[in-house]
């Protein structure tokens, strides 16, 4: 089984290496370059900066160097934020992303699953149509909806009331300012999970084996909770896998929107400024990432299934 | 008095294309220490039958009816009721073995948690009845078994495991869907063997549901021939098989094979399908397909009334008896 594991990990290089690939020339290909600022460089300045970071090598030469550095672990030089490396930035990022990621799913999974399973088990009552139209309406609005909505009533309408709370900015993380940007990145994964989970327990619930274990006279919840509930849960980690990479690489919108220093907001900006090298870390740990969930989900399939097996 | 009284049951399933009538009007019982096997095509309403008196009918269908299991109404019992019978004293062995098991659960722990349920046996000595029990219905090697998930098992072990499942806590009636249909010929005949021990010397009383005409003759003491949701006849398995009466009776008869005919026979069928449940023929269900219908089968509804020492739903029959 472990070797199994090693293995997918081992074809992840390739996969990885893909990846920087295609973004290395995509990047590239995209007009402008890391020192069109506002200010207008003067050509000596900007001929002398290009020299530095070998802006002017050939291209395949520029990508066979930019390869070699990362496989000593080294993202390169950024190009706008000057007195940091990329390696620096991702680690100054990563945790705050990774915060913030894990509280709302930590959240969203808390209160989604309940939800979509409670709403399974009364089918067709008032209580499941408000839970499938409330996450049917979760997953269609945007986060950035809903972000600019929360900071209008909590940072604007509701000023100087104790509800109030921070409409931006991190404040090295202080708890108020974590609570919007934390919701509004939990809210759409609330109505995702609620909504799989609610099918899959429903289709769990028509199983043959459920109706055996109803045979033996088992109580209702055993029969949900022993019988029903691990099949049921099978769909809800197959989203999770690729949902929690999404998450923990920090969401480009939420960051910009609430100012919060994480790798989502970095990728942004470097976008922007053509900041080759920051976006292109940022998006070899997010690829990483992808690649590490979906071998988690790999694993946990197999806690849930027994007739997984590894090889 | 009957341990199970079944009076005009009729079960619907309401349907996207109209409701279904799996089970009209279905009247029969089962006495201790007895037999009755259930025969009759695909689709004829068997299964339902009893999943509606277990309680267990999927969410689109409704029972309406009588079902009697001792003192306890089981219709309107509530599922706090049900669950102190069901598994207990009255079990149900499905038809489907491959996907009648938790897939994510060991065998052992699906049998014993029935034990720890109904008998409050702690894990030693519900593992000890459980193998027993394997053992008994002819699992090869138990404590293995015992171990293993649904999935490393056979189709005929796993049926053997459902049957298992259904016998241990040694419930009064034991409803038994297709018990054997996945299993060997030997094996079929140890079991069976089993189902006649437990009937002969615990009294336990068998409800036998089957396309297997020969087992019926076996182990039942009497018959119930159900068409398109209705019990056409039923009598004891004696005079059923030496002379049935209804014309689909002798149909599902004469399409069994005989191990003494020669080689040269062709095996007869009933020709046509059976009908839609949605859209029943008027009169009798079976007119279209029977060989001796007359004026009154299309128009009226033979009912189910004795003739002889049996009882027939069929015009011939009724027309002779008052002849
Ligand atoms: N949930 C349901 N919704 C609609 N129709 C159903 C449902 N369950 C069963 N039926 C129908 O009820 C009818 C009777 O089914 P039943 O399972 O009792 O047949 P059976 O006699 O046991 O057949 P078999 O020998 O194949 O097991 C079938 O036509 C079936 O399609
Ligand atoms: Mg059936």
């Amino acid at each position: 089984m472990w070797s199994y594991f090693a293995r997918r990990l081992l074809i992840g290089v390739p996969t990885l290496f893909a990846v920087v690939l295609f973004c290395f020339f995509l990047m590239r290909l995209a007009p402008g370059g890391p020192f069109d600022g506002e200010a207008p460089v003067p050509p000596e300045v900007l001929a002398n900066l290009r020299a530095r970071y070998h802006l002017d090598d050939p291209l395949w030469q520029q990508f066979f160097s930019y390869l070699g550095n990362l496989l000593r672990g080294d993202f390169g030089p950024s190009f706008k934020y000057k007195d940091f490396t990329v390696t620096e930035l991702i680690a100054q990022g990563l945790p705050v992303s990774i915060e913030n990621g894990l509280s709302a799913l930590f959240i969203a999974i808390l209160i989604g699953l309940p939800l979509g399973i409670t709403a399974a088990l009364s089918q067709n009552t008032a209580r499941d149509y408000a839970v499938s139209g409330l996450s049917m309406i979760g997953i269609v609005i945007p986060t950035f909806v809903t972000g600019q909505i929360l900071i209008l009533a909590f940072g604007v309408w509701l000023r100087c009331t104790p509800f109030q709370l921070p409409a931006g900015g991190w404040n090295d993380g202080a708890f108020a300012n974590r609570i919007l940007p934390v919701t509004v990145l939990a809210l759409p994964f609330i109505a995702y999970i609620a909504r799989i989970s609610r099918a899959s327990m429903i289709e769990a619930l028509r199983a043959n084996f459920v109706r055996t274990a109803r045979a033996k006279g088992l109580p209702y919840r055993t029969v949900i909770l022993r019988h029903a509930l691990k099949t049921a849960l099978m769909p809800v980690v197959t989203f999770l896998g690729p949902a929690t990479a999404f998450i923990l690489t920090g969401s480009m919108v939420v960051e910009t929107i609430f100012q919060i220093p994480g790798i989502g907001r970095y990728f942004v900006q470097g976008a922007l400024n053509r900041d080759y090298t920051l976006v292109m870390g940022v998006t070899i740990v997010g690829a990483a990432f992808v690649i590490i969930a979906n071998i988690i989900v790999d694993m946990i399939y197999g806690v849930l299934d027994p007739k997984v097996r590894y090889e | 008095m009957a341990l199970l009284d079944i009076q005009n049951l009729t079960v619907k399933f309401a349907t996207q294309d109209g409701e279904v009538s799996a089970v009209s009007d279905v009247s029969l019982h089962v006495n201790k220490g007895e037999c009755l096997g259930i025969v009759g095509e695909s689709g004829s309403g068997k299964s339902q039958t009893f999943m509606a008196a277990m309680g267990l009918l999927a969410g689109n269908g409704k029972a309406s009816g009588s079902v009697r299991f001792g003192d306890t109404e089981l219709l309107t019992a509530n599922e706090r009721t049900l669950n102190t019978i069901r598994g207990n004293k009255l079990a149900m062995v499905f038809q489907d073995p491959m996907t009648s098991l938790t897939p994510h659960m060991r065998v052992g722990r699906q049998l014993t948690e029935v034990l720890q349920r109904h008998r409050g046996l702690d894990n030693a000595a519900a593992r000890a009845a459980a193998i027993a029990m394997l053992a008994r219905v002819q699992v090869p090697e138990p404590e293995r078994r015992f171990q293993m998930y649904p999935h490393e098992l056979s189709g005929g072990l796993r049926q053997r495991v459902v049957l298992a499942m259904g016998l241990l806590c040694g419930p009064e009636l034991v409803i038994a869907d297709e018990p054997t249909t996945a299993l060997d010929v030997t094996v079929q005949a140890l079991v069976l063997e089993l189902i006649r021990e437990l009937k002969d010397t615990q009294g336990t009383s068998f409800v036998l549901i089957t396309h297997d005409l020969g087992v019926v003759a076996g182990l039942a003491d009497r018959v119930a021939v159900m068409y398109a949701g209705r019990i056409v006849e039923s009598g004891t398995v004696d005079e059923i098989f030496a002379a049935p009466k209804h014309p689909y009776t002798k149909g599902l008869l004469a399409c069994t094979p005989r191990l003494d005919d020669p080689p040269t026979v062709l095996l007869e069928t009933i020709p046509g399908q059976p009908p839609n449940l949605q859209n029943l023929p008027t009169g009798c269900s079976f007119h279209p397909r029977c060989v001796s219908a007359f004026e009154p089968c299309p128009v009226k509804r033979p009912l189910l009334v004795p003739a002889g020492n049996t009882l027939n739903a069929c015009f011939l029959n009724h027309m002779q008896a008052a002849s």
